[in-house]
């Protein structure tokens, strides 16, 4: 990638949040975010990952990126997975396992249906988003 | 095909306990009876937080917060909410607020933190910087190198008030401009990763969460100060975290953002990473400097002050993770904005790792001013299975405990100090019944005296003299004259040691003596430990009432300390008792107890 | 320089900017109590009793560290300060062993003074006293890390004030020492034996190997003929151990003492320095007429000798041959002597009385120390350890009459004596060298440009038209700055920056050397330096060449300086050692 110039900067930067916007993610429009900060992979976030991996595979799913994030704060419940499905919620999963990963790729992806007893709530708002008060 | 709305139900002990469960049926069975199961899902989830006003239920896409909840109201949220598309107003969380999708962000009261360090943590992959970008990332870089001149910086970090965030609480605008104002061609620019208290990790995840934030910070304040050289000083101990640097690096200096003639400004600043060796004491600035130069790390004396003759005797500025994290958003958002949160003492917030007996421990960001109980009861969920709450420890090894009757201090630098403790770089341990208070200074101090580099003399022969008197206490042949040594021996150290880890190490001893001392006196008066937490101090025995003469834990013992014949009550040699607690773990009868 | 006006106690003193509270308050006639704290040394701040308080301040500092800051009225003793100051005496006491009784610092020692004027009277905390076997490796410094208080200055001063690195802070906290590296003892370590360590040391940790007994056995000895003979800065030194000013000159009573102590004869070694600047003046002249190698560098430092084999043995054609003058008047005694007064070499102990802890090592160097076919010099005992002989024997040295050296190998001129002051050699050298150039004499032979205490010192010094360019270095860590210049002028082809470069390991020459009474500051530096130029001003005659004795051992016995019978006694060789064994 060449260096870019203040313009070029500017000009990326309105591009990603365009695309955030329209929930595109390398031509994808759902995610699997795993929170993979250490306090996560202590919990076991990368077998989630892995589980997460070979279950899109197996069930021949195309249009979910998995990517990885850093700690959301809800250490006591790693590992911690986000879930981004256009038409659902922006979900978070707390206390994922391999098993509970599968269930994330059945129901919440193809089935559309939330997890029950695993949703946990980021605990602060989103400063970012809103310029915070 | 998705469901076009979902209801939450908060499924947290305190609501469970309101019957959440009962609410969580009902709304499922009003909705299978209403026709609406394939309209609205109905799940429960896990603790919101909002305990005192449980039991809650929210409802997506609008957010809308219900609060109070009752079993009855199930129908009625069905009927209005999601058939009819109404909200509830009755059981809305705000009520004033007659807008018809009640904003969730608005509510400050149920969300308790706010995080400004932490603000891309779990939103951004942190190995790709076009995420970072898109989140305002390097927007203030942008501003600092076309907008703005040195002075306006400061002027900037002066309105805003930032305070060094490693446990000094100096001014930052002060140290930048000490720095600023020395002529010099050559300056550097440092950050202290070397997070070293016990329990301490909000530097390691914001380094792993956020990279970027830092290498913009000290680029701005290379511009700002005049320094074209950054050091990351961060332990080998956090792996992860340096190859998130290294990553952030790499993709940093490919776009330009970091190295020679940045975003074509003409503007040079690279960065490179040091990694610490195993030495708690590199933490503090000078030793850290010493190490950075390749010298044995061991603190020096100040005056002269890093800001004026740091690395190489040049100005450096140095600052913790956490300042530097603040800084692009002070300087992106305006450092107004910044002086707004928190309280006349501290502005901005403070990330607090809490850890210990707690329910829910992590990360906590909370505006200064937050108070202890907040952050204990309502963010930590308060203390873990049951057990009563005794004491939060704060500052790590530096810092002093905190009982329940100052649990209402706003967490400010000033405030903490004035009840003998100190907001450190931001460890918050909670202790509950069965932890022993002269254990818990006798691990402190266990720890600072290890890592003490062995330079002054106050802090390497008052350090080990004071662990040697407390290990004497906790093995019951402890004597009142030796809390008076204590006491001396830790003032003398609090005066006359050379850097803040000689000076501080008394606290855990001397803070627990203060609020503690019925602890101390049951441990050299009565030979007992009250928590059954010092091995020396406790005893095992057998109830022979309960004991069924199975030779279960006889058998056990590795030291052979349990005599008696099959059937018989068997009896325990405490001369011989190694207190292990293998007899305790074996029984099955409950006949074995500890005093 | 700016001055800043403060106050001590109460006091008013204006001191320069930049100046430390300590320094200020001693202006001030206040005494700040200190133990890690050296005039040569860099403040480290460890032991924390100079803590003191400002008027109007809460802080504590450290009076060592902290400049003084305009208007400010500083507090240097109150119940707090006191209270924290006993404490730390206490805690430091506590991990000492209480060994004053045997210990070689007895009444000489900065902690027992610290002691007894703080006035402790009990010692409250548990004694947590490490055994620490002592490192008895080296031929020279014995160190005993049982009773190290580790104040750092051996530390500070075997790297910043020799550069020598051989010993370092190891290990960390309660288990810090001040060792060489990875484990290995003091012969193995890079240490040159200056002793340097020894004279810094507040206590009985570091300090010179004991050969007294040695001595007084062989005195004691029927059989032997004991020789004793001092180099030139004993005699501003000695004087101290018995209540005399600094640097008095004593050799008169030094001579009286050494016959009361047994000796058979005493000469001296101020000889062997004139017989030195024979040989290595007439080596500097061969070198500059026959296009020798340039610059030369002197060899009569033993210390030097031994770094520059390990640090800079690419100088090794530059060292000048020539021996120390200790190593010159050995094989003289053993040979000339001996032959002149039908006296048995083999029966003959030379016992050396040196101000320098490198001279036992130096004394078994290699086989070029035993040239007259036995062991050259057989003892070397320091200035302390004379003044220990001296006291044991119940001599009343204060009042001591005066006597001469006993002849031929007694005989000194000024030249001779100014060996011990840095500078001195390089001077000595001068007065002859001219002589030797020109046929002239040296007009004005007190060479100003080459005395004074600073570490390097250059100057050029005009000898009838060729313009002699010299350096003079004092302390190690200053040779690299000089050698660096002369590395460089060689890979360039040029002409060498020096021709004459003389170098002494300890800070302001032997009269600071490693086994001095401890002093180890510029006051007393100055003082015994001026004690020397004294004796040279009062001597007769003060340049090497008109030595009449020295001149007579050649007619009878050498020949000529660099003759072939010099060279086989007085010339040594020189090789690369390894920095660690």
């Amino acid at each position: 990638m060449a260096k870019i110039t203040l313009e070029e900067l500017r000009k990326l930067r309105q591009k990603k949040q365009d695309d955030l916007q329209k929930r595109d993610i390398a031509g994808k429009d759902c995610q699997i975010i795993v929170g993979m900060g250490t306090c996560g992979i202590a919990a076991g976030a990368k077998v989630v990952l892995d589980a997460f991996l070979k279950e899109l595979d197996a069930e021949k799913i195309e249009n979910v990126a998995v990517t990885q994030t850093g700690c959301m704060g809800l250490c006591y419940v790693e590992p911690t997975v986000e879930v981004v499905v256009p038409g659902m919620p922006d979900t978070i999963y707390g206390r994922v396992d391999a098993d509970v990963a599968r269930k994330i790729v059945k129901d919440h992806i193809v089935g559309k249906k939330l997890i029950t007893d695993h949703i946990y709530d980021r605990p602060s708002v989103d400063i970012m988003k809103n310029g915070g008060k | 095909m998705a469901f076009r709305n979902y209801i939450l139900v908060c499924g947290g002990t305190a609501c469970e306990s309101s019957r959440s469960k009962e609410i969580y049926e009902n709304l499922k069975a009003e909705a299978k009876k209403q026709g609406v199961e394939d309209v609205v899902q109905v799940v429960q989830t896990g603790c919101f937080g909002f305990c005192e006003q449980g039991p809650i239920v929210k409802i997506l896409p609008e957010d809308s917060f219900y609060v109070k909840v009752q079993p009855s109201d199930a129908a009625e949220l069905i009927a209005e909410h999601i058939i009819k598309g109404r909200e509830v107003k009755r059981l809305l969380y705000d009520k004033d607020k007659a807008s018809k999708h009640a904003q969730v962000e608005d509510i400050k009261f149920y969300q308790k933190q706010f995080r400004i360090v932490l603000r891309n943590c779990g939103f951004i992959d942190p190995e790709n910087i076009n995420e970072y970008i898109a989140r305002d990332g390097y927007a203030a870089l942008e501003r600092a190198l076309f907008d703005m001149t040195p002075d306006d910086i400061i002027a900037e970090l002066k309105t805003a008030g930032l305070r060094g965030r490693g446990g000094a609480g100096f001014p930052t605008w002060m140290k930048w401009n000490f720095s600023k104002n020395v002529e010099s061609e050559i300056k550097y620019v440092v950050c202290n990763a070397d997070e070293g208290d016990p329990g301490a990790y909000m530097d390691r995840s914001t380094l792993e969460g956020d990279p970027h934030s830092i290498l913009e910070a000290m680029t701005i304040c290379g511009k700002c100060i005049g320094a074209h050289k950054g050091f990351i000083y961060i332990r080998a101990e956090y792996p992860l975290a340096i190859h998130r640097l290294e990553v952030a690096m790499k993709q940093s200096r490919e776009l330009g953002l970091l190295g020679h003639d940045i975003l074509g400004s003409g503007f040079d600043f690279d960065i490179e990473i040091r990694l610490g060796a195993g030495a708690f004491v590199c933490g503090e600035e000078t030793a850290l400097l010493q190490s950075v130069m390749g010298r044995r790390g061991m603190p020096v004396p100040r005056p002269p002050f890093p800001a004026v003759k740091g690395l190489w005797d040049q100005p450096t500025v140095i600052n913790n993770v956490e300042t530097w994290a603040n800084i692009p958003v002070i300087i992106h958002k305006g450092g107004e904005w910044f002086s707004k949160i928190g309280d006349a003492d501290s502005h901005g917030t403070k990330v607090f790792a809490l850890t210990g007996k707690i329910c829910n421990s992590g990360l906590v960001e909370v505006p200064m001013g937050t108070t202890l109980r907040e952050i204990v009861f309502d963010i930590g969920g308060g203390i873990a299975h049951g057990k009563k709450f005794k004491a939060v420890q704060t500052g790590g090894p530096s810092g002093g405990v905190i009982t329940t009757e100052n649990l209402d201090t706003p967490i400010d630098f000033g405030s903490l100090i004035k009840i003998g403790s100190m907001m450190g770089s931001g460890g918050m341990i909670v202790m509950d019944e069965d932890d022993c208070m002269v254990d818990v200074a006798k691990f402190y101090l266990n720890f600072t005296v290890d890592e003490s580099c062995g330079k002054c003399m106050p802090c390497r022969i008052g350090g080990k003299t004071m662990l040697g008197i407390l290990e004497k206490i906790t093995a019951g042949n402890g004597t009142m004259h030796d809390l008076d040594q204590l006491t001396e021996i830790g003032e003398t150290m609090k005066k006359s040691a050379l850097c803040a880890l000689g000076q501080t190490s008394p606290n855990p001893v001397l803070s627990t003596m203060r609020f503690f001392r019925d602890e101390y006196l049951a441990h050299i008066v009565d030979k007992k430990c009250p928590a059954g937490k010092c091995k020396k101090l406790v005893t095992y025995s057998i109830d022979p009432a309960k004991c069924k003469g199975c030779t279960a834990c006889a058998r056990r013992c590795p030291v052979e300390a349990i005599s008696g014949t099959i059937k018989q009550p068997h009896k325990i040699d405490t001369s011989k008792c190694i207190k292990c607690g293998e007899c305790l773990k074996t029984c099955k009868f409950g006949a074995v107890s500890v005093h | 320089m700016s001055i800043v006006h403060v106050k001590i106690n109460g006091i008013p003193v204006e001191v320069e900017a930049g100046t430390s509270v300590l320094d200020a308050a001693k202006a001030a006639g206040v005494k700040i109590p200190t133990l890690c704290h050296h005039e040569d040394l860099k403040a480290t701040a460890a032991c924390g009793l100079c803590i003191v308080k400002m008027e109007g301040s809460p802080k504590i500092q450290r009076a060592c560290a902290s400049p003084v800051q305009e208007g400010a009225s500083y507090i240097t003793d109150d119940p707090e300060l006191f209270k924290a100051r006993k404490t730390v005496i206490e805690l430091i006491l506590s991990t000492h062993p209480a060994q004053c009784l045997t210990c070689i610092r007895n009444q000489n020692c900065e902690l027992q003074t610290l002691a007894a004027e703080f006035g402790i009277r009990e010692q409250p905390f548990e004694p947590r006293v490490k055994r620490i076997p002592k490192d008895e490796s080296s031929p020279a410094i014995i160190t005993d890390p049982s009773k190290c208080i580790k104040c750092g200055r051996c530390v500070e001063v075997c790297q910043d004030l020799e550069g020598v690195y051989a010993l370092e802070y190891i290990g960390r906290g309660d288990n810090t020492q001040m060792v060489p590296a990875c484990g290995l003892n003091l012969d193995q370590s890079p240490c040159v034996k200056c002793g340097q360590c020894a004279a810094h040391c507040p206590v009985g940790a570091i300090y010179e190997r004991d050969d007294t007994e040695k001595v007084r056995n062989a005195i004691f000895d029927p059989d032997k003929v004991v020789i004793a003979a001092m180099a030139p800065s004993v005699r501003v030194a000695i004087g101290e151990g018995f209540g005399l000013p600094e640097g008095t000159v004593t050799t008169g009573k030094i001579y009286t003492a050494l016959r009361q102590l047994g000796f058979d004869k005493v000469f001296d070694t101020n000889f062997g320095a004139d017989l030195t600047i024979m040989e290595e003046g007439s080596e500097l002249v061969h070198r500059l007429t026959h296009n020798g190698v340039l610059p030369q560098l002197t060899s009569c430092c033993p210390a030097w000798t031994d770094y520059m084999e390990k640090y800079y043995p690419d100088m090794i054609p530059n060292f000048s041959t020539a021996k120390s003058p200790m190593q010159m008047q050995g094989p003289i005694t053993k040979t000339f002597w001996a032959q002149k007064t039908g006296t048995d070499p083999a029966k003959i102990v030379n016992v050396a009385i040196m101000p320098c802890t490198a001279k036992k090592f130096e004394i078994g160097r290699d086989d070029n120390m035993s040239s007259s076919g036995y062991k050259d010099n057989d003892i070397v005992i320091t200035s302390r350890e004379l003044i220990r002989m001296i006291k044991l024997k119940g001599i009343d040295f204060a009042n001591l009459p005066e006597s001469e050296a006993d002849s031929p190998i007694g005989e000194y001129t000024g030249a001779g004596t100014i060996f011990g002051c840095t500078g001195g050699v390089m001077e000595a050298a001068l007065r002859t060298a001219y002589f030797e150039v020109t046929g002239k004499e040296l007009a004005n032979i007190e060479v100003d440009s080459v005395r004074g205490l600073e570490g390097v010192k250059k100057a050029t010094v005009d000898i009838n038209g060729l313009k002699l360019r010299v350096a003079v270095v004092s302390g190690l860590v200053n040779v690299k700055n000089v050698l660096e210049e002369v590395r460089q002028a060689r890979a360039e082809g040029k002409e060498p920056p020096y021709h004459f470069i003389e170098v002494m390991a300890c800070k302001g020459g032997c009269i600071s050397g490693g086994g001095q009474p401890y002093a180890s500051n510029t006051k007393n530096r100055i003082a015994r330096s001026e004690g020397l130029y004294e004796d040279d001003e009062h001597c007769k005659i003060r340049c090497s060449h008109q030595n009449p004795s020295i001149q007579k051992l050649y007619k009878e016995f050498l020949g000529a300086p660099l003759s072939e019978k010099s060279e086989e006694l007085l010339h040594t060789t020189y090789q690369q050692r390894p920095i660690y064994k």
